[in-house]
């Protein structure tokens, strides 16, 4: 089943076009990666999935909403409710502990019943590996252990669809190990994801199709087998780039 | 006279001086947050008028300010002058002032906030308000403590400027028990007074900024 369709897409900011007829499908339990050149358009595309930017033409169509660029407030805030995102620079709230953070938008926004939410977040946070961290500020946990801490937060308004917005390129290279295995933890329990990210190997391992971005196009797209084996000349330049 | 006679005047003035004070901060901080709504609302003509307006207060002394206020309604609209307004001319003078300055302050405030964290309050679902007095006020108030301390400092001192309407607060009662008993000494103790109130003022800011410092 379509959980999101996103149909011939267009975004430009000035007179750059940095989204030129982006269409794909993301269905329920897949996990989609979108891997590319800097500046080739994944984050955008993500930012207009997600509704931090407003596309200029094309449709977003989440299953049973109407179209996203076109939806009144309050059908955006119903969309909303849909889907998660895990930012690259895991934004956490400072003055809130890591507990608040995971718990306050359930309560607050939610209204789930305090002691509800208190328990979901400590199921969370325990499955994040972070249950002893509960009572700690972001600013005293590792940036591996903040980025868990916001899919933590993400998971609890318990999203169809979690989108990743390269959640590895703030962190240490020996701390990448630890999210890209959370993340592989959650397509095995067959969570819907779309993960942008420049981990080539984790999107060949985890993926179960692939979309390679080029200069606001699709310029490839298929299983991992078909993206990595492909004689697209972009998406051999493109590799035999990051393996220099 | 005798010191504790003098002592005795200053202190009742000083109440007067503390009722300035609280009214102004008080008043000011929450007519200054308004104003720094409307000084970064999206309607151009809104954000001008703000602009302006913390421009003047800011670029003329308090001391016309409250002049201005005083004998204002008399002078343009012909409203007799009672003395029950001189207390009332002085509320709303400071007030008027130390918003503007405070709206300044909260604008730097909220600039400093990173984008991702609107960003992130959308994401969870919040809405515009609750994003604004969940997320990004309580991180606002920790930035502006220090200029906050330095604005207040600055208030306990001006409330002195209340004499010039000759309302009774401490400086105005110095001045005239220097004047009848032909020596410094009631300046001098009101002098120590106003250092007193404000160290007491300065710490209890510290405090709250070391409160505030668990998170960065």
């Amino acid at each position: 089943m379509n959980l999101l369709k996103i149909n011939h897409l267009e975004k430009s900011f000035g007179d750059l076009e940095v989204l030129k007829d982006i269409s794909l499908e993301v269905n329920e339990g897949e996990v989609l990666a979108i891997i590319g050149p800097s500046g080739s358009g994944k984050s955008t595309l993500l930012r207009c999935a997600t509704m931090l930017e407003q596309p200029d033409g094309g449709e977003i169509l989440y299953e049973g909403f109407p179209n996203t660029r076109t939806a009144g407030k309050r059908e955006r805030q119903e969309i909303r409710k849909y889907f998660g995102l895990v930012f690259q620079n895991f934004n956490l709230f400072p003055h809130r502990s890591v507990l608040q953070n995971i718990m306050d938008a359930p309560i607050r926004i939610q209204k789930l019943p305090k002691e509800q939410a208190k328990k979901e977040a400590m199921e969370l946070l325990k499955k994040m590996g972070l249950e002893d961290k509960a009572d700690f500020y972001p600013q005293q946990l590792s940036g591996g252990q903040c980025q868990r801490v916001s899919i933590a937060r993400a998971l609890a308004l318990k999203p169809r669809i979690l989108f990743f917005d390269e959640p590895t390129s703030a962190l240490d290279p020996e701390l990448i190990g630890e999210i890209l295995k959370v993340i592989k933890d959650l397509a095995a329990e067959h969570m819907t994801m779309v993960i942008v990210t420049h981990e080539m190997n984790f999107a060949k391992n985890v993926a179960d199709y692939i979309i390679f971005m080029d200069k606001g196009v699709i310029a490839e797209e298929g299983t991992p087998d078909e993206v990595f084996n492909s004689s697209n000349e972009r998406m051999i330049e493109f590799l035999g780039k990051l393996s220099e | 006279m005798e010191i504790q006679t003098m002592l005795n005047m200053l202190l009742k003035g000083a109440l007067v001086s503390l009722e300035i004070f609280v009214v102004t901060l008080v008043g000011s901080l929450i007519l200054g947050l308004l104003l720094c709504f409307v000084r970064m609302s999206r309607f151009a003509v809104l954000r001008i008028l703000a602009k302006i307006y913390i421009s003047v207060m800011r670029g003329t002394p308090l001391m016309l300010q409250l002049f201005v206020v005083y004998f204002g309604p008399y002078y343009i609209f012909r409203v007799p002058n009672t003395s029950s307004y001189k207390i009332i001319a002085i509320f709303i003078g400071f007030v008027l002032n130390y918003a503007a300055y405070f709206a300044e302050i909260y604008r730097s405030g909220i600039d400093g906030i990173p984008i991702g964290q609107y960003e992130a309050a959308e994401m969870l679902g919040y809405n515009r308000v609750k994003t604004f007095f969940y997320i990004i006020l309580p991180q606002v108030i920790k930035r502006i403590i220090p200029p906050v301390t330095n604005e207040t400092i600055t208030l306990i001192k001006d409330t002195s400027l209340a004499f010039t309407l000759s309302v009774a607060e401490m400086f105005t009662i110095a001045k005239q028990i220097a004047a009848g008993d032909r020596t410094v000494t009631a300046f001098i103790l009101a002098g120590i007074i106003y250092y007193i109130f404000n160290l007491i003022v300065a710490g209890a800011f510290a405090k709250l900024e070391k409160r505030l410092s668990y998170y960065r």
